[in-house]
Parts: structure tokens; sequence; C-alpha cells
């Protein structure tokens, strides 16, 4: 990706980012938690990570912030938004943000600068050879393409696979957690 | 193809924009999101080095088995912690922080 398109994703996520802070209406600071988050799969997409993008649209903003905009509208905030921030809190905020960011460009002009290596016909070709000939990953590999989710499914079923049956107990016990959550406080009103 | 330290600059930023959020917003919800960004900073962190990185000519995939395991834990985490906001605002009719400052039901 030409680096013009990696700074233009990167201006709408810092944008998004600073406005999530910025809003007062915390509908306003859902959407652009989106914005912020689109912007990411766009940076995703430019470190060939195609996959990860597509997972960051569909599960974060399509389904994490839409859980987001639900509960809030819910909630019914509006009285909410109506509040003067206090001043001890944004200068804690801005000298916590202008500390870390110091720290970071100095730790950043310090280390050595990386190029990223080249993902070309020649380097998919020589990766080829470590799988199986007749298997689709080669034959993308040897035809020059990155077949990334063919990838990540080839090392999460065999080097990934305990911790892949561990994360699916975690999404049932998460489950079985929010609907227990849920079933105690409506049990309370009722007494 | 821009250069691993301007990806690992955009990602500390985000992470900074996300930790002053949780520091200074007083709306549960909005600080919940921001934790959200923290994450996501990290996600772009790890995916930057598994493409600076490669294994066998390959992007190393072991960070991105990190990312897919970030991205399903946050799910959950947000499924859970959403749970809690509502029953919170259920008993105490308040989700603003500086009045939640007893950890009594």
């Amino acid at each position: 990706m030409p680096s013009y398109l990696f700074w233009f994703f990167a201006i709408i996520t810092l944008i998004g980012g600073i406005s999530v802070i910025a809003m007062r209406n915390p509908v306003s600071s859902a959407m652009s938690v989106v914005v912020s988050f689109v912007g990411l799969a766009g940076l995703f997409v430019g470190l060939s990570s195609f996959f990860a993008a597509i997972i960051q649209i569909l599960v974060y903003t399509g389904a994490i912030m839409v859980l987001f905009l639900f509960i809030i509208m819910l909630l019914d905030l509006k009285t909410e938004t109506k509040r003067a921030p206090s001043i001890a809190a944004i200068a804690a905020g801005l000298s916590l943000v202008i500390a870390f960011t110091i720290q970071l460009v100095g730790v950043i002009t310090h280390t050595p600068n990386k190029q990223a290596p080249p993902l070309d016909q020649a380097a998919l070709t020589a990766a080829a050879e470590n799988f199986p000939a007749d298997s689709g990953i080669a034959s993308a590999l040897t035809a020059g393409t990155l077949p990334d989710t063919k990838l990540i499914g080839h090392t999460l079923f065999t080097d990934y696979n305990f911790p892949l049956q561990i994360l699916g107990l975690l999404l049932l016990v998460s489950t079985i957690g929010v609907v227990v959550l849920s079933n105690k406080s409506s049990e309370k009103e009722n007494h | 193809m821009a250069s691993l330290n301007e990806y690992l600059l955009v990602s500390g930023l985000l992470f900074a924009i996300g930790l002053a959020g949780v520091v200074l917003r007083r709306n549960i919800i909005v600080v919940f999101m921001c934790l959200e960004l923290m994450l996501n900073a990290a996600n772009l962190t790890l995916i930057a080095f598994s493409r600076f990185n490669t294994l066998d000519g390959l992007p190393n995939y072991n960070g991105l088995m990190l990312v897919f395991f970030v991205i399903t834990v946050a799910a959950a985490e947000v499924a859970v912690g959403l749970a809690i906001i509502v029953a919170l605002y259920r008993t105490r009719q308040t989700i603003h922080t500086d009045e939640l400052t007893t950890l009594k039901g």
C-alpha cells in the first residue's frame, strides 16, 4: 500500500479516537468508535492481513458497537450528557497522554526502523515449499497471491487447536454469565 | 509501504487516546468504548509485528492468532461488561462513575 493511503487511514483512525472522548453524547461517541475501527481495518489491509480486517468490520463495527448502541438506547442516557467535565480529570488525562506520547516518540526514534519484507512472487513461491504440493495453500502461493484466510485456518487448527477449544469454553461461560446476570437483576425487582 | 515505526506510532497514539478517555470521561459506557480502542491499538501492534517479521517468507501467523484470540475475548468481555452495566443501572439508576463510589449492592 502506498504511504499516503497509510496516512489517510491512520488519520481517520486517530480522528475517530479523539472524537470518542471529545463528544458529549454517548451515541456520537459510539459512532466515532465505528469510524475509528473502519480506519483500523484499512490499516490491517495495508499490512496484508485481510482476514483480520474483515473480522474487524464484522465483529467490532457490526456486532460489538451495535450492542453498545443498543445498551445506550436501552438505558436512555439523555440526562447524563448535561454535565460539566471536571478540570482535574481533563488535566490528568491530557498530562497522561503527553507523557505517554513523549515516551513513545523517544523510544521510536531510538529503535532501528524496519521496512516490510516483500511478499512478491519469488518469496511466495519459495514459501509454498513448506506446504503439500497439492494443497490449496501451495497452489495459491505459487500463483503469487497470499491465501491469508487459509493460512490462518491452517495455523488455527494445527498449532492452536487446544487454545481454540478453550476459547469455545470461554464463549459458553460468558453466554451463561450474561443470562445469569440479567436474570438476577430482574428477580430483585420482583421482590 | 509505511515502515514499522510509523505503524507503532499510530498504534501508540491510539492507545494513548484510549487511556485518556478512560481517565477523563465519567460515563461508564464511554469508558468501556475507550477500553475497546486500547485493545484495538494492541491488535494493530501485533499485526504490524507479524507482517514485518516474516517467518519462512510469509507473515508470522502466530501474531495473527493472538489477534484472533484478542478479538474473541473482547467480544465475550463486552457482552459480560454491558450486562454488568445494565444490572448496575437497574440498582443505582446512574452510570456516572463519580456517583458509583461503593461496591455494596
